[in-house]
């Protein structure tokens, strides 16, 4: 007994320091971005590792809001529209195409799960080209629509849904609303979705954080500088901003990561059980 | 008997309930991939075509693939760099997922401040992608960043290290964040894999007189051969699409030795000369090789998988057998 406590001690300490580093080293980078948002190019240039905050954030502000193409606002209020669409068309579509795989008894309803579980690995990625090429002759270039509407096809959405719904749904609900006179997509808006509340809320951190932090797509199809996202306005922010106003530049990055960090620590309980729901499904 | 109330088949509502997905999928998904795959046999290049939006397949259909094949260099070396950073990032991020995993889940010692030690982990993956490259080339910045004036402080080197400029440097700091980035949800999935495990092997093992490294490896593991897999194949496909952190960090240099698949399909496509044909053929090898290699780990892990976990599964119960008719 005595020699395993002195060799759980030392796995103790050992696990410890390894953990503390871990964290430290996720901390740390942002920690350095957050104070030197706040210091001058020169104090920076000087110390560059801060461990005070400064009082040149206004000064840095100041340089950010003289960029054209750099605005935060503008770029928030943008990130929110694509990414509020995409949560919904990909939440809603995807609970309705679950509901059809589970409630209901069709010829296809198997080979069509297989399906899905096929798309489910091909990247968006690799048809960019084609999916590009077909926006602009349909004239949907610098438009929202392209980035929100492919959204209503989500097969890993939908997996997540079907596996929800095979654990919580019973027949008996609807067949008593069936009952009641109810036509079947009213009992799907009125009777199902709410039930499946718990599983979209964990699915809309997801998709929002997701679209929120696209760069590719958006940054493909979208050429007018009002219509940038934010993570568009962040990958000018070199260009824009002269290239020696560190300062300047870790607000810039600092303004986009806040909502990540205001959602991420407000919900963060949430987003681990979900990740870890995504490990136990096999 | 289910699906009829008072006669009524409800049969239908299965197949009107999937029309949105199905039409978004053919309209945004299915299309453009047909199209991507005819645009890469096409002449659909340059500024007048790419504006006009008028093209028509190549005599020679396969022109584009072969002159990407075998004249494009910047292809291979993209190619060669895509693979180069994914494996420098997932041999370690694997390794070190599976020890947290293993210390997390000790049944002996248990560790606390787990919760938090999660939250921490996890929290780069939530992150902007593109802030972070962005952050990190401020961080790695020259001759003043944090990160050499911090080398400076503990006396490691001598002179400000200029890490834009170098090559491997490069390689290695888009890999470190990619690593940085992924290892927490690596953790967080195997975790969770270990807990959906029965509790009762590990009881029976235990009885047996298995210490922690013995159950790790010859009952931790097996079992997590599943998860394991889908970690790879998933971390194939995203680190073969990899774009917006090297192209971020430092634009795909210094001379394209960051430069990755999805930059060297994005610049052929939209800078310059719009070479919309050469980045179609390059998405579609790009497809290939990732179809070839999760289907290939599939093969190779998969069928050997099922047949031993099966056994093992007879050979436990059959444990299990035992021992509740000894006790």
């Amino acid at each position: 007994m005595e020699h395993k406590s002195i060799g759980s001690r030392f796995f103790k300490a050992l696990v410890y320091t390894v953990c503390i580093t871990l964290g430290l080293m996720s901390v740390y980078p942002f920690f350095v971005m957050f104070l030197n948002a706040t210091r001058s190019s020169n104090e920076i240039r000087v110390q560059a590792v801060p461990f005070l905050p400064s009082s040149f954030l206004q000064l840095n502000m100041d340089i950010i809001t003289k960029s054209k193409q750099f605005n935060p606002m503008l770029g928030f209020r943008n990130s929110l529209i694509v990414a509020g669409g995409t949560v919904f068309c990909s939440i809603y579509f995807s609970c309705l195409t679950a509901y059809a795989l589970t409630a209901y008894n069709w010829k296809m309803r198997q080979p069509f799960f297989t399906f899905i579980m096929a798309v489910m690995m091909i990247p968006g990625q690799i048809v960019t080209i084609g999916f590009y090429s077909m926006m602009w002759q349909l004239g949907f270039i610098d438009s929202y629509l392209p980035l929100i509407l492919p959204a209503v096809a989500s097969p890993t959405i939908v997996f997540f849904m079907r596996q929800y719904l095979l654990a919580t749904f019973s027949l008996d609900i609807v067949n008593s609303a069936r009952i009641d006179g109810a036509g079947e997509f009213s009992i799907f808006n009125r009777i199902v979705l709410p039930m499946m509340k718990p599983a979209i809320a964990t699915q809309t951190i997801f998709v929002f954080v997701g679209s929120w932090n696209a760069l590719f797509l958006p940054r493909v199809l979208l050429s007018t500088d009002s219509k940038f996202t934010m993570p568009i306005m962040v990958s000018l922010l070199r260009g824009n901003i002269y290239a020696t106003e560190f300062g300047a530049i870790y607000l810039g990055i600092s303004m986009s990561v806040i909502p990540i960090f205001i959602v991420y620590f407000t919900l963060s309980k949430y987003i681990i059980s979900g990740i870890q729901l995504g490990g136990v499904k096999e | 008997m289910e699906k009829r109330i008072k006669g009524v088949s409800y049969a239908k509502y299965g197949y009107i309930f999937c029309i949105p997905f199905v039409l978004g999928f053919s309209l945004f998904m299915l299309y453009p991939l047909v199209h991507t795959i005819v645009i890469s046999f096409s002449n659909y290049e340059g500024a007048s075509r790419y504006l006009s939006g008028r093209f028509s397949v190549l005599d020679n259909p396969l022109a584009n693939y072969t002159r990407l094949i075998t004249e494009n260099r910047l292809f291979w070396t993209s190619l060669s760099n895509t693979l180069k950073i994914w494996i420098i990032n997932f041999i370690p991020q694997i390794v070190l997922a599976l020890v947290l995993t293993a210390w997390f889940t000790n049944r002996r010692n248990k560790i606390r401040g787990k919760g938090l030690f999660k939250v921490l982990f996890y929290m780069p993956n939530i992150i902007t992608a593109g802030s972070i490259a962005i952050l990190f080339s401020a961080l790695f910045s020259f001759p003043i960043g944090p990160v050499n004036y911090l080398l400076e402080l503990i006396g490691v080197r001598e002179a400000p290290i200029n890490f834009t400029i170098s090559l491997s440097a490069s390689q290695y700091i888009v890999a470190f964040i990619q690593f940085w980035m992924w290892y927490g949800y690596t953790m967080l999935i195997l975790t969770s894999g270990v807990l959906g495990l029965n509790p009762e092997i590990f009881e029976v093992s235990e009885i047996d007189g298995a210490n922690g490294i013995q159950q790790f490896f010859f009952i931790t593991l097996p079992n997590l051969k599943t998860i394991l897999l889908y970690m790879l194949v998933t971390s194939i496909v995203g680190g073969l699409t990899m774009f917006d952190i090297p192209m971020l960090f430092n634009d795909g240099g210094p001379d394209s030795a960051t430069t990755t698949l999805s930059i060297f399909i994005y610049r052929q496509a939209f800078s310059g000369s719009f070479l919309l044909n050469r980045a179609a053929a390059a998405s579609m090898l790009a497809f290939i090789l990732i179809a070839v290699l999760s289907v290939g780990v599939f093969y190779l892990l998969r069928d050997k998988d099922a047949a031993r976990l099966k056994k093992e599964e007879k050979a436990l119960r059959r444990a299990l057998e035992a021992e509740r008719r000894a006790g």
